[in-house]
C-alpha cells in the first residue's frame, strides 16, 4: 500500500507488520510518535502487543529483557539521553543474547539540551555487541526494521539490532512509503535459550575469570557470523520486495576518483552533491555507510576519500573516518559537519570536496 | 524541483498542510517531501514547514533557502518575520486574507479569505478555523497539483465532508 | 497581591504556551525565594521556556540536568554550599515526569539523606514537553497520545510516597492559589532539611481548555477536592483553607471533568471510582489533621 509517512510513522508501522508481543516505551524528543503510533495501534486493535509504558529508558531495555527472555518478540525506541540512560542495559541485552529491536533516533547529546540530529548517541553504543544500521529515507526506515526482527532472531546471530533515523531530519519528514505487508518474511521466533520452567537453568550467574572470555568471545563469533544473516537477508528482501539494500549505498562510485562517506541524510544529500561535481568535471562518488556494526568491508579502491562525520569521539576525531584508517589504513579528509542538526547542504558537501585536504580534520562552521 | 516554504502558527494545522501538499503531488504521480522546521515550537509560535515536489526521488534534507512559493497561513506572521526572505525572483505567494496585505505588495501575491471559508462551513475546532484543508483546494488552482489529487488526498486524510467542501471553495474563491 | 515581593525573577520574555501555570508557580516561587537562590531543572516544559542560548529569560542561576538527576545534582549543590557556609537556597523544580517517574529514585534518595532544599514537582499530569504522554501522574480516564483510550491505572499517590519520609515539612498547592502557594515556600525555606513541594499545574493544551481558563481550572480541582492542600510538618498535617472548604461542601466532580478535553470520553465507572478515591482520600486526610488515625 503506497502512501506518505513520516519516518517515525514508517518504524511504527513496521512494527506492527513484524507484530512484537511486548514493547516498552518510554518518550523521549523526537522519537516520541513512534511511541505514540503504536499506542493508537494497540488501543484500536491492528497491534496486538502488550505495551508497557515505562517509567525511564533504563526500565524500558530491561523490561524488553525480562521479555525476550521468555521467548517472544520484543521493541522498543529511543534517542540521544534516552539511550545513555539505558546504555548498562543496552550492554546487557547483547551479553544476553537476545533478539531485541530498537529505533533510535539519533539526537545531540547535552548540555546545552539539542534536539537535533547527531550520531553521536548511537556510535557511543558500539561497543556493546548490538548490531547497527544507519537509514536515509522513510522507506528505508521502514525496510530496515522488518529485516532487523529477521537478522536478530536468526539463530547465528541472537544480538539485538538498533534502526537508527536522523531526529527531525528523517523522523519528522513525510516521504512516500509503500508499506509492504511482512507476510512470512520474518518467520517466528524460536529463542534456544529462553526460559522454561520444565527445564531449569541460572541466567547470568556470577562467572569467573576463567570462563568468561569465552562468553564474550561467543558475542564476536555471532557478530562475525551476522555478516553473512544481513547478506542473506538483504538478498531475500530484494527477491520479495524488490527493494536492495546492502552495506553501503553507492552512486556513481564506478568511475569515481573521491568517494563522499556519510550516514544517514546526509549521505543522501550526498548525492546531490556529487551531479553538482560531476557537472564541473570532478568524478565524485557517494558511499552511503548503513551498517556500523558489524564493520563492513568497504568497496574504497584507491579513491580519495572525504568522510563527514555527524559525531565526534573526543581526544580521538572523527568516529567513522577513525574506523575507516583503523580497518584499512586509509587516510582521509575528515569533516566533522552537522552536529546538534548544524545545517549541511549539497553545497556545502560539494564544498567540502573541492576544497579537500586527505589527512587532516576540518570543523565545518568553525575552521577556515 | 519546485520548492515551497509554508508559515503558520503553532496549532493551526501548518506541519498537516505540509504533509497535504505531499500527498497530493503524490497522488499525481510525483516525489514530494514535507519537512516541518521546528524551532522551540509551542502553541502560537511561527513555525515553517518545507516541502519539494519533484519528478525524481527527492534526496534534499537541508532547509529551502530560495523557495518558488512562500504560503502564509497567518497572515500576522508578516509583522514577526520576514517570509519573503529568499523568494525566487519570478516565485509566487498565497497568503490567507481576504485583501493582499500592505507588507505583500510588490511580491506575485494570490490571497483567499480561508478563516472565512473556514468559519463559513464551521470547519472549527476547539475554538480554532482550520486552515491546512482549505489551503490544499487554492494551492490545486495555483497548478500545484490537480484538483481530483487535492480531493483524493484530503479524503484519505480526514474524513469530515466539511474539509473537502472548504477545499473546494478555496479552490472557487482564490484571487 | 499583597505582601508578596515586587521583584520579579522571570522577565517576560519566556517561551511558555499562554495560559502556563508552570511559569505562573515559579514566578512566585521565585518572589519568595528571592536573588540568593539556584534552580536545579531537569528535563521538563521549563527547560525550554527558559529560551535558547545565549539567552535566558530567568534572573537566577540555573543549572539545567538531565532528566532523572534534579533530586542527585541538588543533593550534591546543597552540600557544597553547605561546605563554604553558603546559605544560598537550592531548589530542585521538576515536572511530574521527572519526579514521580525516572526521578523517584534520586529524590527518595535526597530524602531520606536529610539534604537540604527544596523539591518542587509541578505536575500537569503528564510529559508536557515531549507532546503530553502518560506519566504516573497522570489521572484515571485521562486521555493522552500513549494513552488514546484514557489511561487505565490510577494516579500514582506521590505525596503519600513522600509523607513515608517523614519530612519536616513539606506541603501541596495549586498555580490557582499564588497567595497560598508564596506562604508555603516562604515558610518551607525558613526550615532546614529536606522539603517537598507539589503543585498543581493545569496545562491549556494538554489538559484541552482554553488558556483563559487556566486559573478557574485549578480552582475547581481544588473545590471538587481531587485536588487536596495541606501541610504536613513531620507527622503533623493542617488542611488548607480551600480544601476545608472541599471537604464540607465539594462542587461537583463533573464540574471539573467537562471543562477539559483529555476528559471528553471518560465513563461514568471510571467518574464513580475517581469520586471514591476523592472521598478516600478526603477522609483519611482529616482523619490526619485530627490526629485520629
Amino acid at each position: 500500500m503506497l502512501t506518505v509517512s513520516t519516518g517515525n510513522n514508517a518504524v511504527a508501522a513496521a512494527v506492527r507488520q513484524a507484530n512484537p508481543a511486548v514493547v516498552a516505551a518510554y518518550p523521549i524528543t523526537p522519537q516520541t510518535e513512534i511511541v505514540e503510533q503504536i499506542a493508537n495501534y494497540v488501543t484500536n486493535g491492528s497491534l496486538k502487543s502488550k505495551y508497557i509504558p515505562v517509567e525511564s529508558e533504563h526500565s524500558a531495555m530491561a523490561a524488553c529483557i525480562g521479555a525476550s527472555i521468555t521467548g517472544v518478540r520484543t521493541f522498543t525506541a529511543t534517542s540521544s539521553h534516552g539511550l545513555l540512560y539505558m546504555h548498562e542495559m543496552v550492554n546487557w541485552a547483547a551479553g544476553a543474547r537476545l533478539p531485541i529491536v530498537m529505533a533510535n533516533v539519533n539526537r545531540a547529546l547535552g548540555p546545552g539540551w539539542n534536539v537535533w540530529a547527531e550520531h553521536t548517541d548511537a556510535l557511543q553504543a558500539r561497543d556493546t555487541g548490538w548490531l547497527q544500521v544507519y537509514v536515509s529515507t522513510v522507506q528505508e526506515a521502514y525496510d530496515a526494521t522488518l529485516m532487523a526482527f529477521r537478522i536478530a532472531e536468526d539463530r547465528r546471530v541472537y544480538l539485538p539490532v538498533m534502526i537508527n533515523l536522523d531526529g527531525f531530519a528523517l523522523s519528522h519528514i513525510s516521504q512516500q512509503l509503500e508499506e509492504s505487508p511482512a507476510g512470512d518474511f520474518i518467520p517466528p521466533l524460536v529463542l534456544d535459550h529462553a526460559i522454561q520452567t520444565d527445564a531449569p537453568a541460572g541466567y547470568g550467574c556470577m562467572t569467573s575469570s576463567a570462563d568468561y572470555f569465552r562468553i564474550r568471545y561467543d558475542i564476536e563469533r555471532s557478530m562475525r557470523d551476522s555478516v553473512q544473516v544481513i547478506k542473506e537477508t538483504e538478498e531475500a528482501f530484494a527477491q520479495t520486495f524488490g527493494r536492495k539494500y546492502s552495506w553501503t549505498e553507492e552512486y556513481r562510485c564506478e568511475d569515481a576518483d573521491v568517494l563522499i562517506l556519510a550516514m544517514g541524510t546526509l549521505g543522501k544529500e550526498a548525492e546531490v552533491a556529487v551531479d553538482i561535481l560531476r557537472n564541473e568535471g570532478v568524478k565524485a562518488g557517494s558511499m552511503r555507510v548503513r551498517w556500523i556494526r558489524p564493520f563492513p568491508e568497504l568497496n574504497l579502491g584507491n579513491r580519495e576519500l572525504v568522510v563527514i562525520d555527524r559525531n565526534y569521539s573526543f581526544g580521538f576525531g572523527g568516529i567513522l573516518a577513525t574506523s575507516i584508517r583503523a580497518k584499512t589504513g586509509k587516510e582521509c579528509y575528515n569533516v566533522i559537519a552537522g552536529l546538534g542538526g548544524q545545517e549541511v547542504t549539497y553545497h556545502d558537501i560539494a564544498g567540502f570536496v573541492r576544497d579537500r585536504r586527505i589527512g587532516e580534520e576540518f570543523w565545518f562552521g568553525v575552521d577556515a | 524541483m519546485y520548492e515551497i516554504r509554508l508559515h503558520s502558527r503553532g496549532g493551526q494545522g501548518g506541519v498537516t498542510a505540509a504533509k497535504l501538499i505531499a500527498l497530493a503531488s503524490f497522488r499525481d504521480g510525483k516525489y514530494a517531501t514535507a519537512a516541518p522546521f521546528y524551532g522551540a515550537e509551542r502553541r502560537g509560535a511561527p513555525i515553517i514547514s518545507f516541502i519539494r515536489i519533484d519528478d525524481k526521488p527527492i534526496k534534499v534534507y537541508s532547509q529551502i533557502h530560495n523557495p518558488d512559493l512562500i504560503v502564509v497561513l497567518d497572515p500576522s506572521i508578516l509583522d514577526l518575520v520576514n517570509v519573503f526572505e529568499g523568494l525566487k525572483p519570478d516565485g509566487k505567494v498565497l497568503i490567507n486574507a481576504p485583501d493582499i496585505p500592505k507588507k505583500a505588495e510588490g511580491y506575485q501575491v494570490q490571497h483567499v479569505d480561508l478563516t472565512g471559508i473556514a468559519l463559513k462551513t464551521n470547519l472549527v475546532v476547539a475554538g480554532s478555523p482550520i486552515l491546512n484543508t482549505p489551503v490544499i483546494g487554492a494551492l490545486a488552482k495555483m497548478g500545484l497539483f490537480s484538483r481530483e489529487s487535492a480531493a483524493a488526498a484530503i479524503k484519505e486524510m480526514f474524513s469530515d465532508e466539511r474539509n473537502l467542501k472548504a477545499a473546494l471553495m478555496a479552490y472557487e474563491e482564490l484571487v | 497581591m499583597s505582601g508578596t515581593s515586587a521583584s520579579e525573577y522571570i522577565w517576560k520574555c519566556t517561551s511558555a504556551c499562554a495560559g502556563c501555570s508552570s511559569s505562573l508557580i515559579l514566578r512566585h516561587v521565585l518572589k519568595a525565594a528571592g536573588p540568593d537562590t539556584v534552580l536545579v531543572v531537569p528535563a521538563c516544559c521549563t527547560s525550554v521556556l527558559q529560551g535558547v542560548w545565549p539567552n535566558t529569560s530567568f534572573n537566577i542561576p540555573v543549572y539545567n540536568v538531565a532528566f532523572a538527576a534534579a533530586a542527585a545534582v541538588a543533593s550534591g549543590m546543597a552540600a557544597a554550599f553547605e561546605s563554604m557556609g553558603k546559605n544560598t537556597n537550592v531548589i530542585a523544580y521538576a515536572g511530574d515526569g521527572g519526579t514521580v517517574d525516572i526521578g523517584i529514585q534520586a529524590l527518595s534518595g535526597a530524602l531520606e539523606r536529610g539534604t537540604n532544599f527544596l523539591y518542587i514537582c509541578y505536575d500537569n499530569e503528564a510529559y508536557g514537553n515531549t507532546g503530553m504522554q502518560r506519566s504516573g501522574s497522570t489521572p484515571l480516564g485521562a486521555r493522552t497520545t500513549t494513552t488514546p483510550g484514557g489511561k487505565t491505572h490510577v494516579k500514582k499517590d506521590l505525596d503519600r510516597i513522600i509523607a513515608a519520609h517523614h519530612l519536616p515539612y513539606m506541603a501541596t498547592a495549586c498555580s490557582a492559589y499564588p497567595q497560598d502557594l508564596v506562604k508555603k515556600v516562604e515558610k518551607a525555606l525558613s526550615i532546614k532539611g529536606p522539603k517537598f513541594m507539589h503543585i498543581l499545574a493545569p496545562c491549556p493544551p494538554g489538559w484541552r481548555y482554553d488558556a483563559s481558563q487556566t486559573i478557574e481550572v485549578g480552582k475547581m480541582a481544588v473545590k471538587t477536592g481531587i485536588w487536596a492542600m495541606y501541610e504536613r510538618e513531620y507527622d503533623s498535617l493542617t488542611l488548607s483553607g480551600p480544601t476545608k472548604a472541599a471537604m464540607i461542601k465539594p462542587a461537583p466532580l463533573e464540574d471539573y471533568l467537562k471543562m477539559q478535553g483529555r476528559f471528553s470520553s471518560i465513563t461514568e465507572d471510571t467518574i464513580r471510582v475517581i469520586r471514591g478515591e476523592i472521598e478516600r482520600n478526603l477522609r483519611h486526610l482529616k482523619a490526619e489533621a485530627e490526629g485520629t488515625c
